[in-house]
């Protein structure tokens, strides 16, 4: 058998068995691999008396589907009874997926703080003296009158964009800035944006946020 | 069962107390039982304005804390027959009184008069909340500065809070001229950023100072621009549409009559 292949060890101690499972490869090779070393190499030598076992997941983060197809798969074997399941994956189970996008309706008066974890599509204004923060981007269908701190755990390619871009501060990640200092506000009324180039903040026209943040934007492709 | 309506807008020096005295007594003027409540605990104005301060006996810290009956601390206006005031106590402060003390009082009045207005103090803190805790609907005063502005913006957020259903807007002391000279804050502006119904536009007149001073209230006045204002906005307030007031008004025909005589 290649080294490739072998994505689940099987070994033993006084108290029974440990299954470490490689936490590298596709989960469905390692369900596999399990299954043929259950079910064919080492048929024999698990056949027997009951045994416990340990499995240990490693850095691999499973669902509970996934978790319990593993389980059922060793269980089916008669003999093996887990124990436990070891896992040292980041306990991340509560915490929203990066880049989770929140829609929030209204409008964000002086003295009011929206907060968001993750990316904010704000539908309404912040008026002056109001502020938006999100550890993600921030895009407003509004004017922004008031204050946006966008990356607020520090993520520096975090954007701003709104309709109607006439903030009193940005801030983006650890940089702060004031608008008519810094830089133009175009008179325009095309929607804009900001980020940070070099440390810097700057502003561009809401059409070319892809070229300068590239998303992973799946588009279905004609013929 | 009355509505209670409470006159607020965080910044001090708007107009809040002119306000109150101006559409309570234009209220009454259409003949509507109207009370006129001064939450304004320690810095009281109302009776002033309409001349009722020499009148007072007992305050609305004396008929929460039960010194005497809610009917006794109730003054009588000089001038109409359902026009009542209940002024608030100079000596104490505004922790004088808890919410849930205003809430029932308000309630009381509701019972027996059309209209309960509420005239609340400038800030957000206990004097506001206590003059919040009854009202059904709110009025916020504003002045076209950006000051002004910014401060009703908070007051909206913290109403909104406190389930006063959409509260709606007076803009107070529009000077045209100085509007159209771009000096002064449209009324489009401010009514971009607050977004809340507009009840009416109030200009800046001479006469609402001397009518304060007096202790006789604007409306009282037919001749000023500021006493049709209120008058309308009172309308308002009982439902009836009416036009918003315009201050482009072109001269009319006998001013233009005079200035082609001067100029030639």
């Amino acid at each position: 058998m290649s080294a490739a292949k072998n994505h689940v060890l099987i070994k033993g101690n006084k108290d029974g068995l440990v299954f470490l499972l490689d936490d590298q490869c596709e989960y469905a090779d390692l369900v596999r691999d399990l299954r043929h070393k259950l079910e064919n190499t080492h048929h024999n030598l698990l056949r027997g008396p009951i045994v416990h076992v340990v499995v240990k997941l490693g850095k691999r983060s499973v669902t509970e589907e996934q978790s319990e197809e593993l389980l059922s798969i060793i269980r089916s074997c008669g003999n093996l009874i887990v124990q436990k399941v070891e896992s040292e994956a980041p306990d991340d189970g509560n915490k929203p997926v990066r880049g989770a996008l929140h829609v929030e309706k209204g409008i964000v008066r002086s003295g009011q703080t929206l907060y968001v974890d993750g990316d904010l599509l704000l539908v309404g204004d912040v008026n002056p003296g109001g502020t938006v923060e999100a550890t993600g981007n921030i895009y407003i269908l509004g004017a922004l009158k008031g204050m946006a701190h966008a990356g607020i755990g520090g993520d520096e390619q975090a954007v701003i964009a709104a309709s109607h871009l006439r903030p009193t501060q940005l801030r983006i990640a650890g940089v702060i800035s004031r608008p008519p200092d810094e830089w133009e506000l175009q008179g325009d009324m095309l929607m804009e944006f900001a980020y940070l180039q070099d440390g810097q903040m700057s502003i561009d026209k809401l059409i070319h946020l892809h070229r300068i943040r590239p998303g992973a934007a799946k588009f279905i492709q004609g013929e | 069962m009355g509505e209670a309506i409470v006159i607020t807008s965080g910044k001090g020096g708007v107009g809040k107390t002119t306000t109150s005295a101006n559409i309570g007594t234009a209220l009454a003027l259409l003949g509507k039982k109207v009370c006129l409540v001064d939450t304004d605990i320690g810095l009281r104005n109302l009776d002033v304005v309409m001349g009722l301060e020499n009148r007072i006996i007992y305050d609305l810290v004396d008929a929460v804390e039960g010194r005497c009956k809610l009917q006794q601390a109730l003054i009588k206006d000089k001038r109409f027959e359902e026009l009542y005031l209940l002024p608030a106590a100079q000596t104490k402060d505004k922790h004088a009184v808890e919410p849930e003390q205003m809430r029932n009082l308000i309630n009381e009045l509701k019972n027996d008069f059309d209209y309960v207005v509420i005239d609340c103090p400038a800030g957000i803190e206990q004097g506001f909340k206590n003059a919040v805790a009854g009202a059904d609907k709110a009025i916020v005063v504003t002045t076209p500065e950006n000051a002004a502005v910014r401060d009703a913006d908070r007051i909206i957020g913290l109403l909104e809070k406190e389930r006063i259903e959409s509260p709606k807007l007076i803009i107070n002391r529009i000077r045209p001229h100085l509007v159209k000279k771009g000096d002064m804050l449209d009324v489009d502006d401010v009514c971009q950023v607050l977004a809340i119904d507009l009840l009416g536009l109030v200009p800046d007149d001479e006469h609402v100072i001397k009518a304060a001073n007096s202790g006789e209230p604007t409306v009282m006045n037919p001749d000023s621009k500021a006493s049709i204002a209120y008058r309308n906005i009172a309308r308002r307030i009982l439902g009836d549409a009416v036009p918003l007031m315009r201050f482009d008004s072109k001269p009319g025909m006998m001013a233009k009559v005079r200035k082609f005589f001067r100029l030639g």
